[in-house]
């Protein structure tokens, strides 16, 4: 059982605040990734029996959204703001600089699973740019120093 | 934690300095829910609405559809639950303005929300918020709590028998959510695609009951609307226009930040007087007036009033606000490249046109961009444009084709310069 009877009675805590069940579908994958991390074949089964869905059912809606994960990601979300805003203010260089120190590629984790580096487009904060998502909370207003301290930082 | 960023202030961010203004206490000091209170003890819905539509407030999500007009769409005498929905999931390249609102007023939106929920006939409002806006989610909350606990929200707001629920929503990291029916859909648990329209949500909405949609800046006018009344609003802004919006600012400026001002101000004084300026002496070579999907202006048309009936002559559109600017050194078709590659990653692939053009728009940028280009290329890429403008569910398509139709229209030269030299001209541009 991926699914405690703690998490359980929270998607059930949020069931109750939608007309309809699978309306807590999004805030159940949250409390999951929160938990766990990822969904997997298991955890979509036991999903999909609480929401009286299909597995694929729950699937589907994993692969649309971000911050959903079919598979381990690292313990940390690195995530850099690449689009335009940010990319004007060196975004870019930023992600190279980040790469290199951690000595893999945006889209990959560190081999101990520290870390997953990646960019990720607009996160509201355009006016704070070049800045980053290290899990919930926003790195802004960044140099290379200070976000290779940041990342050094993390556990 | 105060306010870090370079601002001006209006009505709608009045106090914003103040951290107190976050909780109930501090916006109740500053002259909070005395709206609410009153409109839910004195007024009828009907009366709200006639306020709302004769203050001419234009929805600030985008799209700028008349508010009180839109409340007015929804069923009356219907035995079926109503709702409400906060578009929060601000997901546009540019925009940043409802981020502050959430996370310096939350309350603002809640009162706003009150007096909404009173005029529709709303039981319940759902506030979706973008996954990522992990902070704002948790002032929201508090204040979601907060309103709770004194009675405000729940049953029988201020004694007068009128009942509200508020729902928090996370999203999970999708732009087309922001789209109104792919909120809805979202909302319900499912992948966030559009639904086609009609009906509308007004009709069948969220879980198929009525269901009305404004974004989080919209919410917040509403008690100063309700307060002040709707000559007072129209003091601000165009005939046309009226009120404040918190423009955003950000790319090659001295100061980017956000600058609540009328509507109808001069792009070239919110650029120059409130922004700073391009710094290190640079010119200004283009700017995006209002969220990535509207298109460019040149630095020749920066005289134009920051209001939809002026920047429809100039082929573009308010949008969010979200204004972005470009110095000299900026290769657009970089730029382009950029933009592209946001909604070939963001479409969510049910249409066809939309599908296959935002990756096609995509691939022929970029070979130009890399030197790789064809003479052709840029017929077809007007091509590709006008066959998805329209043409879709939503109106994502045309988003994706706006921007990319500015950049020929305006920088053709750029493109031109990178297929005859087979390689990108500006060596001081920003990096890709």
């Amino acid at each position: 059982m991926v699914i405690t009877p703690e998490m359980r009675s929270r998607i059930e805590a949020a069931m109750e605040k939608y007309p309809q069940k699978r309306g807590a579908l999004l805030p159940a994958l949250h409390i999951v990734h929160e938990a766990v991390g990822h969904v997997t074949p298991e955890t979509a089964r036991e999903l999909a029996t609480l929401f009286d869905l299909r597995p694929p059912d729950v699937m589907e809606v994993v692969h649309f959204y971000n911050m959903f994960y079919d598979r381990p990601q690292g313990r940390h979300h690195v995530y850099v703001c690449t689009n335009l805003p940010c990319s004007l203010r060196g975004a870019r260089s930023l992600v190279r600089a980040l790469e290199a120190h951690l000595g893999i590629e945006a889209g990959e984790t560190t081999k101990d699973g520290r870390i997953t580096l990646g960019h990720e487009e607009c996160l509201g904060a355009c006016a704070y740019a070049p800045m980053m998502r290290v899990d919930d909370e926003y790195h802004e207003d960044l140099d290379v120093e200070e976000a290779k301290r940041i990342l050094d930082g993390l556990e | 934690m105060g306010l870090k960023v370079p601002y001006v202030t209006s009505y709608l961010t009045e106090h914003f300095a103040d951290d107190a203004l976050g909780t109930i206490e501090g916006y109740e000091a500053k002259g909070g829910y005395a709206a609410a209170r009153k409109v839910l003890r004195e007024s009828t819905p009907e009366s709200v609405i006639e306020t709302m539509k004769a203050s001419g407030l234009q929805g600030r999500g985008g799209a700028g559809f008349v508010t009180g007009l839109k409340w007015s769409f929804m069923p009356k005498g219907t035995e079926k639950p109503k709702y409400f929905c906060v578009n929060a999931d601000e997901s546009e390249p540019g925009s940043f303005k409802d981020r502050l609102l959430l996370e310096r007023a939350p309350h603002k939106m809640l009162e706003g929300i009150l007096i909404g929920a009173f005029a529709i006939g709303a039981e319940k409002t759902f506030i979706y918020i973008r996954g990522e806006y992990a902070y704002p989610a948790k002032q929201v909350q508090r204040a979601i709590d907060e309103a709770y606990a004194k009675g405000y929200l729940g049953r029988n707001v201020f004694g007068t028998g009128f009942s509200h629920d508020v729902v928090l929503h996370r999203g999970a990291g999708a732009y087309i959510c922001g789209e109104e029916t792919g909120l809805l859909e979202s909302l319900e648990g499912r992948k966030g695609q559009p639904r086609k329209k009609p009906p509308f949500p007004a009709e069948y909405g969220a879980f198929g009951m009525p269901t009305t949609v404004n974004n989080v800046e919209t919410f917040c006018h509403v008690p100063h609307i309700l307060a002040n009344g709707p000559d007072w609003f129209r003091g601000f802004g165009t005939e046309k226009s009226p009120g404040t919006t918190i423009f955003g600012v950000s790319g090659h400026v001295a100061r980017p930040g956000l600058y609540e001002l009328p509507l109808g101000t001069r792009l070239d004084e919110i650029i120059f007087e409130h922004a700073g300026g391009v710094p290190g002496g640079r010119k200004v070579k283009g700017v995006i007036p209002g969220g990535m999907s509207m298109p460019i202006l040149p630095a020749g048309q920066l005289d134009v009033p920051m209001a939809n009936e002026f920047l429809r002559e100039r082929k573009t559109m308010l949008g969010t606000g979200g204004v972005m600017v470009m110095d000299e050194t900026t290769c657009m078709v970089r730029a382009s490249s950029i933009i592209s590659y946001f909604f070939r990653d963001e479409s969510c692939g049910q249409c066809t046109q939309c599908r296959e053009g935002t990756g096609w728009i995509h691939k022929i940028v970029s070979r130009i961009e890399r030197g790789s280009g064809s003479v052709d290329d840029l017929d077809l890429l007007l091509d590709i444009c006008g066959k998805m403008e329209g043409q879709t569910i939503c109106a994502f398509a045309d988003a994706a084709a706006w921007p990319i139709q500015g950049m020929l229209r305006h920088f053709r030269e750029d493109f031109e310069l990178h297929l005859k030299h087979q390689k990108c001209p500006f060596p001081e541009s920003f990096e890709l």
